[in-house]
């Protein structure tokens, strides 16, 4: 009998359909993944699951749990089940933990709650069951609060909650989403240790093809709330029979034509000498010398006009300082930056400052926040012209913004739109169309494509492409995936640590990393391609 | 949203309808009131609510409507310019703080902790005790309770407003910080000013009610609903009407405002416009 099934499974809210008909079966000990684009219904079907649907939410359909019907199940009925049998891990584990309970208490609470264990007991476990996670007591007691711990450190701990009472069924939404790829590749590995080891369905629900092929024993596809394609994984994934799932995996696999890099000449575009970054430690004691924390230590690099570097490392790494300085939005503690041989680093908030501003623009990662929310597309995309010597008149500033809305693939007419009216793709087309508006010669792009779905990530690197050929721009790209360093960069920077541990052309740094940092985020970065052929020879 | 969808909430609607009906009648009592609200009719003293008097007479027979109806404009005036004073000093001080942080920020927010300290009330007294009682020192004292209020609240959204992204994305277009406070940060924070400054509206009309009532606010024969109260308390056993009247006309506006102020709060909170 299978641990869980879900036959004709339907939720709507209100008129709008949200789940059609979705089937599936999951067996003990297996890893079955739900993978789709944002809105495809993958994170509604794990709530229908525990009966935990938004208010207003109808459902219809089975699900049975070791054979049992959970979909009639009472809230009395299905508080027992939450928890003791099915367990389920959340993408932020930030705001998956109470941050005013120790782990101890969070962990322990659960096992009181469900077996009726005394305090001493439920403590036992939970120290157990730390330990088990990779927090073992003697270095981490059950008296920390999650704001002491890392972010890896509190999804383990979300991981203990989860599976302290050894569940059947252990459901993970997106659960390394908000991780760097190592902690990524940390924390699948005790995922699959501990299905292996309790012998418990995995429900992994995903949009990161690389992650599941090397994860998921079946997968089943979601496309606005319909299965689309279901079976073994790697099967689906290297012979897909659906055109969704095709074009899925081709995006997933997309890498951009980038135009031939042109030979660097003369001044380099941009030169960084012995930067170092220190923020003012806390201070232990009342007398004592605060130690100031080094987040970018004695960094060199020089980039050519129209070369493309891609910056990467783990998370707190010292990237995002860095390109933060170049931007001259942080100063340095030392060195010194130039931008087509000026010093930038040391200017005063005036003219030159202004002058050097126009060549340098940024696209940030979250296309949320990265616009004032009451303005409207033309005043956000018009901003930056306030740089310029002579101020636009209203008539040539609207011509402006057109052309470069264009050029990013918006409409022109979409300049009386305000941010929110936008999808996300579109709206980080609007933040390219910003960085591009005074014809500057270097973008800083700061994770520009990882909050972004599959499909539409590979139209955005496609369009950096574009513009790297047409305008002749050069780009600074800071990421942790270094599949998008492979598809836009011809020269990678490898940080570690506030230092550059490594650099040179991407195709050898990613395929013979020298230093140990470089090698880790090889080594943890999964790779959609090499997992399937690599499980296909394993299949024979 | 419209104003037709605004008044679809009922606190909103009910909040504005108060408030107007209150401004109305102080902007009719420029041009008509039933009565001189300061001629005295001894022979007509004291009398209940009836066809003639409306609301009925005070002590000296000064018909009581054309008193609150004049009433209304000093309560009005008096609590306008102090929210005037408190949102037009204590938001470029928030702002300015949140912007600048550091020693600023430190300065201005002990400074106002400092005046946070003293219960508002009471300082006010203290204020019109020293430099005498009259409208103008009202104002003054008022609007200084009220600077701190608005800073604070200024500051607190402005912080979290300037950790966004769009904000630096303003720095690395060269804006400069007090230009990105009033382009990007002023108009996020909006809502919540105006929200507050209906509140505050309130609780100025409360305070001028108040100081007059211990004769320190307007000075006779301007009426004012504070010392209405003040004149009715030792007749409150054979007049009860002198002081049901302008109390329940404090009542009903402080009502209404906060009504109003409420029913902002929602009419302007961005993701419940997202929903309709």
């Amino acid at each position: 009998m299978a641990l869980l099934e879900i036959e004709r499974l339907s939720v709507s809210i209100g008129a709008t359909s949200i789940l059609r008909d979705v089937d599936m079966t999951l067996d003990r000990g297996m890893v079955h993944a739900l993978v789709g684009e944002s809105g495809s219904g993958k994170t509604m079907t794990a709530l229908a699951l525990m009966q935990l649907l938004p208010h207003g939410a109808a459902m219809n359909g089975h699900i049975r749990l070791a054979g049992k019907d959970i979909a009639t199940a009472s809230e009395s009925e299905m508080c027992r089940l939450r928890g003791a049998e099915i367990g389920m891990v959340f993408q932020e584990p930030m705001t998956a933990l109470n941050p005013v309970k120790t782990i101890g208490e969070q962990v322990a609470e659960g096992i009181r709650w469900h077996t009726g264990a005394s305090r001493a007991e439920a403590e036992e476990q939970a120290r157990a069951m730390l330990d088990r996670v990779g927090l073992p007591p003697a270095r981490f007691p059950l008296d920390r609060y999650p704001h002491q711990l890392s972010g890896g450190q509190r999804q383990r701990v979300v991981i203990a909650i989860a599976c302290a009472l050894k569940p059947r069924l252990l459901i993970a939404d997106e659960p390394t989403t908000a991780l760097d790829v190592i902690l990524q590749a940390q924390i699948l590995d005790l995922l699959k240790s501990l299905v292996a080891e309790n012998d418990m369905g995995l429900l992994l629900i995903s949009h990161d093809l690389a992650v599941v092929a090397d994860m998921a024993d079946r997968i089943t596809i979601l496309r606005r709330g319909e299965v689309v394609e279901s079976g073994e994984t790697v099967r689906v994934l290297s012979a897909p029979a659906d055109p969704y799932t095709r074009r899925f995996t081709q995006a997933s696999l997309h890498m951009p034509d980038r135009p031939a890099p042109k030979a660097a000449s003369g001044t380099p575009l941009l030169s960084v000498g012995n930067l170092t970054r220190e923020y003012p430690g806390s201070r232990i004691e009342l007398f004592s010398r605060a130690v100031p924390t080094r987040a970018v230590d004695n960094v060199s690099f020089e980039m050519a006009e129209g070369q493309s570097i891609a910056l990467v490392g783990r998370s707190g790494c010292g990237k995002s300082t860095l390109a933060r300085m170049v931007l001259a939005l942080d100063r340095p503690t030392s060195g010194e930056i130039r931008l087509d041989g000026q010093r930038i680093d040391n200017l005063p908030d005036d003219d030159a400052l202004r002058q050097a501003r126009q060549k340098m623009q940024i696209v940030f990662q979250d296309p949320y926040g990265s616009f004032d929310p009451r303005q409207k597309a033309e005043t956000l995309v018009a901003e930056p012209l306030h740089l310029l010597d002579r101020k636009p008149t209203p008539v040539e500033r609207r011509e402006r913004v057109a052309t470069v809305l264009e050029r990013v693939g918006l409409s022109p007419d979409d300049m009386d739109k305000y941010p929110h009216q936008f999808s996300g793709g579109q709206r980080q087309r609007l933040a390219i169309a910003r960085a591009i508006i005074t014809g500057p010669k270097l973008v800083v792009a700061d994770e520009p494509v990882s909050a972004l779905d599959v499909s539409i990530r590979a139209r955005i690197l496609d369009l950096f492409a574009d513009l790297t050929g047409k305008l002749g721009l050069a780009w600074l790209f800071i990421t942790h995936d270094l599949n998008v360093a492979r598809a836009m960069a011809e020269h990678v920077i490898v940080m570690d640590e506030g230092r550059i541990v490594e650099q040179g052309r991407t195709d050898d740094v990613l395929q013979n990393p020298q230093s140990e940092a470089a090698r880790a985020l090889v080594a943890a970065s999964p790779d959609l391609r090499l997992i399937l052929s690599g499980k296909l020879r394993e299949q024979g | 949203m419209t104003i037709g969808q605004a008044l679809r909430n009922p606190s909103f609607a009910a909040g504005l309808a108060i408030t107007l009906a209150v401004a109305a009648t102080a902007l009719l009592s420029f041009a008509w009131t039933p009565y001189d609200a300061s001629a005295m009719d001894i022979a007509a003293k004291l009398q209940a609510p009836s066809a003639v008097h409306w609301l009925g007479t005070d002590h000296f027979g000064r018909d009581i409507l054309s008193m609150i109806m004049v009433g209304s404009r000093n309560s009005i005036a008096v609590a306008l310019v102090a929210v005037g004073i408190g949102a037009g000093l204590g938001i470029p001080l928030g702002l300015a703080a949140a912007a600048r942080g550091g020693w600023l920020d430190e300065t201005l927010m002990r400074l106002n902790d400092l005046v946070f300290a003293f219960p508002a009330l009471l300082s006010a007294i203290m204020i019109t005790a020293i430099f005498g009682p009259g409208v103008f020192n009202a104002i003054v004292a008022i609007g200084i309770f009220n600077i701190p209020v608005f800073a604070r609240v200024a500051r607190g959204a402005a912080l979290s407003l300037l950790r966004r992204e769009f904000i630096l994305a303003a720095r690395a277009a060269g804006k400069s910080r007090s230009r990105i406070a009033v382009e990007h940060v002023l108009p996020n924070i909006a809502n919540l000013l105006i929200v507050q400054a209906t509140i505050q509206f309130s609780l100025g009309i409360l305070a001028e009610a108040g100081l007059s009532y211990l004769g320190l606010g307007s000075q006779p024969p301007m009426p004012s609903w504070g010392r209405m109260l003040f004149e009715a308390q030792t007749m409150i056993g054979f007049a009860p009407h002198m002081a049901l009247f302008p109390g329940l006309a404090i009542v009903v506006t402080v009502l209404g405002l906060n009504l109003l102020g409420d029913g902002l709060r929602d009419v302007l909170d961005p993701r419940l416009q997202e929903q309709r």
